[in-house]
């Protein structure tokens, strides 16, 4: 397992939290105190507008969020003083136009957002419905097309088209940017899989083996599957977690091969859910929103019994953190942008639900705490880092 | 002519009228474009169509072709189509 090289150590000293949240109706910002205590929530901004990603740039003050209304095509804003004042970036992105006869294609909304490699200060990548990546070398004011993946032959082929996906459209989400080299990224398609590529962005390979795809009459196919989420550990970056539509898995990179960790979780549970959360600095540590996957497909707490899900030996063995959270009749659904970690030295964990509520959970997720009720739908919970 | 601008596109003009000009639908967007910047893609995709839940009425008639010729007086309104939730 490789390690990225780095000199940041944990300062030992918890640092006041800032949470980006996008929701149906809106985004919001959330502020701790130093001691994690006490939040303070702001007033809405762009209230009305659907906000499926707000994220910080961690090598910079730039805010971008990805939003549309319902009536009004999609766009990117972005702020650079902490979110009092926004701009609209003047080519959001789009396809290009298609020559005269020929239907070309529309970009619905900008689903998802991932600041750029640290040797790249200005560079932002967006993931897209229908399935696309966009790529922007201005920190969000201009996107253009990555065309290795936009344009690549076996795009409808991977992806299932545009039909094929979430009942509201498909999602290109979790770009994944390897710390040791720019060019190294892993997207994922809801549908499709998870996609490599080593080269920026020039050509793309599926890399699902192992995965399950069982909803596709096709034995182990190549592509075509659903992860829900990916993760990259960013210590080690080789080694990869998913929450996928067919359970969670884990994979060493050298091994190329996804490994159904989720069997291991208990079975009156099962492995079903939307998110997951890597520890900063433990490739062991992971944290799942478990949410059920029978029948219908609920995608509700099983049970009407909330819990989040912890294994500390890369998914041998998971351990219920419910302690906090409603005991019964509680139906809760978090998104696959909807919960995250911060990186003080005791990690604190964030989850927003569809209902609006975000979860605290600051003891590296032991117990819960409500710091925010009566929000709109929630889409994104981002750390501010 | 003038547009008259709903109020989910009123952050970019702050105004509920704008005059402009063109001999077509397409040319008088370019316009109001120009002056308000990113206003023509909330309303009109990449591909030229106008949007699912947006229409455009010249004088009183819908019109679903932003090509259409324009006459010195029309008046272009855009209108966000009721949608629920």
């Amino acid at each position: 397992m490789k390690k990225k090289k780095t000199s940041k150590k944990s300062s030992g000293q918890s640092k006041p939290i800032t949470i980006l949240i996008g929701t149906r109706k809106g985004a919001f910002i959330l502020r701790s105190d130093a001691s994690g205590r006490t939040w303070k929530l702001s007033d809405p901004i762009f209230l009305g507008h659907i906000v499926h990603h707000l994220v910080k740039d961690p090598r910079s003050k730039t805010l971008l969020m990805a939003c549309k209304t319902g009536h009004l095509g999609p766009t990117v804003f972005r702020s650079v003083n902490g979110g009092k004042t926004w701009k609209e970036a003047s080519a959001p992105p789009s396809f290009p136009k298609a020559p005269e006869g020929e239907k070309g294609r529309t970009v619905d909304h900008v689903f998802w957002l991932t600041p750029g490699h640290a040797s790249q200060p200005e560079v932002w990548f967006a993931g897209t419905s229908p399935q696309s990546i966009f790529r922007s070398d201005d920190d969000g004011v201009t996107w253009k097309g990555v065309a290795g993946f936009n344009h690549h032959p076996m795009l409808d082929q991977w992806t299932g088209g545009e039909k094929d996906g979430t009942p509201d459209g498909p999602k290109l989400h979790s770009i994944l940017i390897d710390p040791r080299d720019a060019a190294h990224m892993y997207i994922g398609c809801s549908s499709g899989g998870v996609f490599e590529t080593t080269d920026g962005g020039k050509s793309w390979k599926p890399l699902n083996q192992g995965c399950t795809a069982d909803f596709i009459p096709t034995e182990n196919p190549e592509y075509g599957h659903d992860p829900h989420c990916v993760a990259m550990h960013p210590l080690f970056p080789d080694v990869l977690y998913q929450q996928n539509h067919c359970g969670i898995y884990r994979m060493n990179r050298e091994d190329g091969r996804w490994e159904r960790i989720g069997k291991n979780m208990p079975e009156k549970t099962g492995d079903i859910g939307f998110p997951i959360v890597l520890h900063p600095r433990d490739p062991n540590i992971a944290w799942v929103f478990p949410m059920d996957g029978t029948d219908v497909w609920p995608r509700t707490s099983p049970s009407g019994k909330p819990a989040v899900f912890k294994t500390s030996n890369g998914g041998q063995s998971w351990k219920r953190l419910d302690k906090g959270f409603p005991k019964k009749h509680a139906w809760m659904t978090v998104l696959r942008q909807a919960m995250t970690a911060d990186d003080n030295p005791r990690t604190g964990l964030y989850l927003g639900t569809t209902h609006g509520e975000i979860w605290a959970g600051t003891d590296e997720g032991r117990s819960w705490k409500c710091i925010a009720r009566h929000l709109p739908e929630i889409y994104s919970v981002e750390v501010a880092k | 002519m003038k547009i008259h601008i709903p109020s989910p596109l009123r952050s970019y003009t702050h105004s509920h009228e704008v005059e402009v000009h063109g001999e077509t639908l397409a040319e008088a967007l370019a316009v109001l474009d120009r002056q308000f910047p990113g206003i023509r893609f909330r309303v009109v995709n990449e591909q030229d169509r106008i949007r699912e839940h947006i229409k455009f009425f010249v004088n009183e008639k819908s019109v679903s072709d932003i090509f259409i010729r324009l006459e010195k007086n029309d008046a272009i309104h855009i209108v966000c189509a009721l949608s629920g939730g």
